[in-house]
């Protein structure tokens, strides 16, 4: 009789999702799957609003990354006001943009390297799941858990000054930006009080930098070995092919680099991604066209990014690119864990972009939006912390949404995270008949590696915990385990 | 209480109906400039807090809840490291325990936890929701006025 496991983390509304794991008679595991509830019906709850409002309605998807929304949202109006694709905003309307984008970055990247990733790094998968979280670094690594809340904080300032406001900012316009950057908000974050000012965000970048490399020199099998997957990649890059996670063409490169998809233009994507619907998920698993369903899937976030790019465009990150990229003689990296390293030269870029900004006197200047012959349809795309996020909108005569399409990056990572999570199931659930905390962790370590928004949206009291559920083929629980 | 700081912090989503109500009081609290008192909002807790609480000496965290009590519940916390899943946010409680671990300080803390009804991708609370709210603000600044000075008599209109 085959046995099925199931891991369900359950929020108060929506955005949860569940892990099945399939067992056979024999207790292996023959099929596992995530299923994640993700933003269903909000685009058609777009359709009617005046088009002006979507950079802050969006905002309303997500209270993790709003920032990216804002900002994607924001770009495909652009180019329905006539103001450009990414490339017509006025110096100071970009670059504004821009800090923005890196602000949230550098505190999101932050958040998931000292609040997700270091718990497992330094307790291990199996360590006392009482202290394997923020907590338990507080109380062992005090200076790790400091070092997290202050350059969380900073980015979140960074935010604060450049979207107007925490919560439902308005920084971002269509066409450009509605407010610039002060010289006394420059100068806060340039040279702030310590440790609040960005050469400390950087020498904090490269410390966070330093512990992963000698983490990984003493558990490199670990590292090396946990979920490894082939898989096509997907980013933005820079024309002449540097990391920009801000705007730039689509490129995807497949499991031994080869370029499968070639620096398109982000208003063309429909022509070369669709998505398939499957019945198991309410989550849509997108594909490359020319691939197909099978062979067209493809990983985004940081560990894509950094194998589609050919070069960071700043040099302490750039540095490390180098370090990193030599670890596969260059070829793609399909190492799960890798993510984190990736994810932490990311972090670093962005606290250096941050830097060059705010040293940049665009900023203070006053023309603040381009205006432009309008249009009827715009794509907005931008590498967001956990990867590419894809907004399209269509208006009517009236000025009102038609049409909204929104892949989200953990949309994106849809198959490779089912497949991480099958990857590790394999290894962590075979032969086993009940499970464990660490099993259910290393399930988790999976997951986390993508950085899911699982939780979007809402989040008041009430929250359930993980809950994994051991049922056999007709339904009856077999083991249960909640955390 | 040494230096009279509270610290009042709501969080939700305003964007997401009844979820708002934590931010809509703060945006109350705000508009009247009570002395003595913080204020602060933000769509979710997180590490960050643990730094932005630790300046003050007492904190009430406003949010909204599926299971309260109609039309609030009020109760004093204390520091827990239990840490969920859901992995991009923090309880009242976990932050509490990291401005503990982090910066010595064991604050005196509550949660106001507003009853909510509806959560869906829209601004504006419902008509519940709103009575709810008025009546968590008018317990909220009689609490706050017994917090900064507690030796003063709370005016009988404030009471519940």
């Amino acid at each position: 009789m085959g046995r099925k496991i199931t891991i369900e983390p359950v929020t108060r509304v929506e955005g949860h999702g569940k892990v099945t794991i399939q067992l056979d008679d024999s207790n292996n595991v023959t099929q596992s799957r995530l299923h994640v509830v993700e933003f269903r019906g909000f685009e058609k709850f777009c359709q009617g609003r005046p088009y002006w409002e979507v950079p802050v309605l969006v905002q309303r998807l997500c209270g993790i990354c709003p920032v990216s929304h804002h900002l994607a949202a924001a770009k495909a109006l652009d180019v329905i006001v006539g103001a450009g694709t990414g490339e017509g905003l006025t110096p100071v309307g970009e670059k504004m943009r821009r800090l923005m984008h890196h602000g949230q970055m550098f505190q999101s990247h932050a958040l998931h390297f000292f609040h997700l990733a270091s718990p497992d790094l330094l307790f291990g998968a199996d360590g006392d799941p009482a202290i394997r979280n923020v907590i338990g670094v507080a109380l062992e690594h005090k200076d790790l858990a400091v070092q997290g809340v202050m350059m969380r904080k900073y980015g979140q300032e960074i935010i604060a000054a450049t979207a107007g406001k925490k919560v439902h900012g308005t920084g971002a316009i269509p066409g450009g930006i509605n407010k610039n950057l002060s010289i006394a908000e420059r100068d806060t974050f340039l040279k702030g009080a310590d440790p609040l000012n960005i050469d400390k965000m950087i020498a904090w970048a490269q410390g966070a930098l330093d512990f992963f490399k000698g983490y990984y020199a003493k558990n490199k099998d670990f590292i090396d070995n946990f979920a490894v997957f082939p898989s096509s990649h997907l980013s933005l890059v820079r024309k002449d092919g540097a990391m920009d996670l801000y705007h730039g063409v689509i490129r995807a490169v497949d499991a031994d680099g080869k370029r499968i998809v070639n620096d398109v233009d982000c208003q063309d994507y429909s022509k070369i991604i669709a998505e398939e619907v499957r019945n198991w998920s309410y989550m849509k698993f997108p594909y490359l066209r020319a691939l197909g369903t099978e062979k067209g899937w493809y990983t985004v976030g940081p560990l894509a990014r950094l194998n589609v790019c050919e070069f960071i465009p700043t040099p302490l990150a750039q540095k490390e690119f180098e370090i990193y990229k030599a670890l596969t003689n260059g070829k793609p990296n399909h190492m799960s864990m890798h993510m984190h390293y990736a994810r932490l030269i990311e972090l670093l870029h962005s606290a250096e972009v941050i830097k060059d900004l705010l040293n940049d006197p665009d900023l203070q200047k006053d023309n603040l939006v381009t205006k432009g012959t309008k249009g009827k349809e715009g794509v907005g795309i931008i590498e967001a912390p956990r990867g590419t996020l894809f907004h399209h909108y269509r208006i009517n005569d009236n000025d009102q949404i038609e049409m909204a399409n929104l892949i989200v990056s953990t949309t994106n990572n849809n198959e490779p995270m089912n497949r991480a999570v099958n990857y590790v199931a394999k290894s962590a659930f075979n032969g086993k008949k009940e499970v464990t905390e660490g099993m259910m962790n290393r399930v988790e370590m999976a997951i986390r590696a993508y950085d899911p928004c699982l939780s979007c949206a809402t989040h008041a009291l009430g929250q359930m915990p993980l809950e994994v559920t051991l049922v056999d083929s007709e339904g009856t629980i077999l083991d249960q385990k909640r955390k | 209480m040494k230096d009279n700081k509270v610290y009042i912090y709501g969080f939700g989503n305003p964007g997401r109906q009844d979820d708002g109500l934590g931010p809509a009081i703060i945006d109350k609290l705000e508009s009247e400039n009570i002395p003595g008192i913080i204020t602060d909002s933000n769509y979710q807790l997180n590490i960050e807090d643990a730094h932005n609480i630790s300046q003050a000496d007492a904190v009430i965290f406003v949010d909204a809840s599926l299971e309260a009590d109609e039309p609030f519940s009020f109760n004093r916390i204390e520091p827990s490291a239990e840490i969920t899943f859901t992995t991009h946010t923090m309880s009242p409680e976990s932050v509490l325990a990291l401005c503990k671990e982090l910066y010595d300080k064991d604050m005196e803390a509550y949660v106001l936890a507003v009853k909510g009804y509806e959560w869906e991708f829209a601004e504006g609370l419902s008509d519940q929701a709103v009575y709810n709210f008025k009546e968590a603000y008018l317990f909220l600044v009689t609490k706050i006025e017994e917090m900064l000075h507690p030796s003063r008599p709370v005016a009988a209109e404030n009471m519940i």
